[in-house]
């Protein structure tokens, strides 16, 4: 239970501040198809019998890569779609041809909070403090592109490749998520609060703060709740993302409401 | 060499002869809809619908319902959502997928584990969420008939107003169009569409033959009746040819164990979309040579 709480806080912090340049570059496609990715490489290490994280690793950067590589051919939302299906595809041949025992599968799909061993807590940290500080390195320009894509490229901002570091931290964070809060759950975690915070607040640095704020309470709630319910950690990390979402939009057209009503 | 690609029994199978039918009803109506999606920029919001179809249909299971009214109505429900949340701008429609796509997703986790404690059946959760073309029985294809007839009429009916909008908005909205009406029209239409596809071929499937065929289709062809008529025809061969594979693949490691369809119609699916992109590029440089004999698009009868 500690492991679990460990790891989901670092998840959840990162998640935070990865989901906030998601959510402000519209990329939440190559969110939900890289954890996929992450999801065809764990079955594939069981298949072949190595460290299943070598295989998150691995396979997230392969999705990555593919996406950003395609990207250059055709639409990215087309090229984001036929990675996706590649990568799921490939999970269900190595799913049918080793035994995987079921509930293992479904744990990597819908996440576990106590499948986080005190062995697998150092490459979970050590993954983290990588993706911060590639996060902190691209901080500027990768606001800046995101913000004003055209300004930066005038700047001589190297767009493309900036895209490319963002997908690689977005799949090393994807890799480390996955096996606690599921491939189909990581995605969520990386907009509802993300999506939330730039409702609340206009300042970009204020908005990534609360992002971070907002999906470690949504994480904590969530391990909390499947601690005591005994119900998967991905029901209510996915209900909770989108219900942080909605309470955020509420919240603002009452106070939108209250104002004017003061005003008048 | 004809009994080595077609193992003997292939056609005489009843399970094979419904996964080919159902394929290439299947991949006509995802090549239709799927033209219009990638055109609208909307695969996200396409395979989105898949998962959220995929939550109908595993919660329809849990309340032991009619699983197509649990996959279609699953979708449309999350079109609507996705709707009242904001699709209008690029930007918000990201989130507004996003944000229905994880509850949706959250619930399928809750229905899945469900049915695990209802049932105690290994296997059920990957059928559903992968699902596999052998497994329907020919009892719902005439459903599945009349529901992909019904999004083809649709689809038919609001075509010019949708490619109109899908194109060229400003221009449309110039001439009378009411872009939100066709808009969330089209989005029943294409959670119809991927309920439907997501119950009879699979979740990963719906998404591959929704953009695949079609982004190959307008890598080459300009027309609209043209590029609907290559993506069928892509969509269908992909399927057939993956079903074959995968029926053989049974006799290939000699322990009765095939690999799944889905990977099949991928692979082929992504080998045509190379080689259609190889022959664009081929294209692009002879047009270079010869600039005269080419038109733009739009010339040609976009609209």
């Amino acid at each position: 239970m500690t492991n679990a709480w460990i790891s989901g806080t670092i998840i959840a912090l990162l998640a935070g501040a990865v989901g906030f340049f998601v959510v402000l570059r519209g990329s939440a496609f190559a969110a939900h198809a890289i954890p996929n990715g992450a999801f065809a490489g764990a079955a594939g290490a069981n298949l072949v019998g190595i460290n299943p994280l070598f295989g998150l690793v691995v396979f997230a950067l392969g999705a990555a890569f593919g996406i950003s590589s395609m990207s250059r051919r055709t639409r990215s939302d087309v090229a984001t779609a036929l990675a996706l299906v590649m990568m799921l595809a490939l999970g269900a041949a190595f799913l049918a041809t080793s035994s995987a025992y079921e509930p293992a599968v479904n744990a990597l799909l819908f996440g576990e909070i106590l499948g986080v061993s005190s062995s697998e807590i150092l490459p979970v940290v050590v993954l983290a403090v990588v993706c911060a500080l590639g996060l902190t390195l691209l901080y500027r320009p990768l606001l800046f592109s995101s913000i004003a894509s055209e300004l930066a490229v005038a700047k001589g901002v190297n767009v493309r490749l900036i895209d490319t570091l963002f997908l690689v931290v977005v799949a090393l964070s994807s890799a480390l998520a996955v096996p606690v809060v599921g491939a189909l759950l990581t995605f969520s975690l990386m907009i509802g609060p993300p999506a939330a915070a730039r409702i609340v607040t206009s300042s970009a640095h204020r908005a990534l703060a609360l992002s971070v704020v907002f999906s470690l309470l949504t994480l904590w709630a969530a391990v909390a709740s499947s601690y005591w319910t005994d119900l998967p950690i991905g029901f209510f990390v996915g209900t909770m993302s989108a219900a942080i979402y909605l309470a955020a939009r509420a919240w603002m057209r009452l106070d939108s409401r209250r104002s004017r009503r003061a005003l008048a | 060499m004809v009994r080595w690609i077609l193992e003997p029994g292939l056609f005489s199978n009843g399970t094979v002869r419904t996964a080919l039918l159902l394929g290439a009803l299947v991949s006509v109506v995802s090549g239709v809809v799927g033209i219009f999606t990638v055109l609208r920029g909307q695969s996200f919001a396409g395979h989105a619908l898949t998962d959220v179809a995929t939550a109908g249909g595993s919660g329809a299971a849990l309340a032991s319902l009619s699983p197509l009214l649990g996959f279609v109505g699953g979708g449309v429900i999350g079109a609507g959502a996705m709707d009242a949340i904001g699709v209008q701008r690029v930007k918000d429609r990201d989130v507004a997928t996003g944000v229905v796509l994880g509850a949706a997703t959250g619930l399928s986790a809750l229905f899945l584990y469900l049915i695990t404690l209802q049932t105690s059946t290994t296997g059920s959760t990957q059928s559903i969420l992968f699902g596999s073309i052998f497994t329907v029985g020919p009892s719902t294809l005439p459903d599945v008939a009349l529901l992909s007839v019904v999004v083809l009429v649709g689809v038919m009916v609001i075509r010019r107003p949708l490619l109109m909008g899908s194109i060229s908005p400003e221009l449309a909205a110039a001439r009378g169009v009411r872009l939100r009406m066709v808009g969330i029209a089209f989005m029943v239409m294409l959670a119809a569409a991927v309920g439907l596809s997501a119950i009879a071929i699979g979740s990963i499937l719906s998404t591959a033959l929704l953009i695949g065929p079609p982004a190959s289709a307008l890598k080459v062809v300009s027309r609209l009746s043209h590029a609907v008529v290559l993506a069928s025809v892509l969509g269908v061969m992909a399927t057939w040819l993956g079903i074959v594979f995968a029926y053989d693949s049974y006799y290939w490691f000699g322990s009765g164990r095939g690999l799944p369809v889905s990977f099949f119609v991928v692979a082929d699916v992504l080998v045509e979309f190379v080689a259609v992109n190889l022959v664009a590029r081929r294209r692009r440089l002879r047009v270079v040579e010869e600039p005269a004999t080419t038109a733009m698009p739009e010339q040609v009868g976009w609209i």
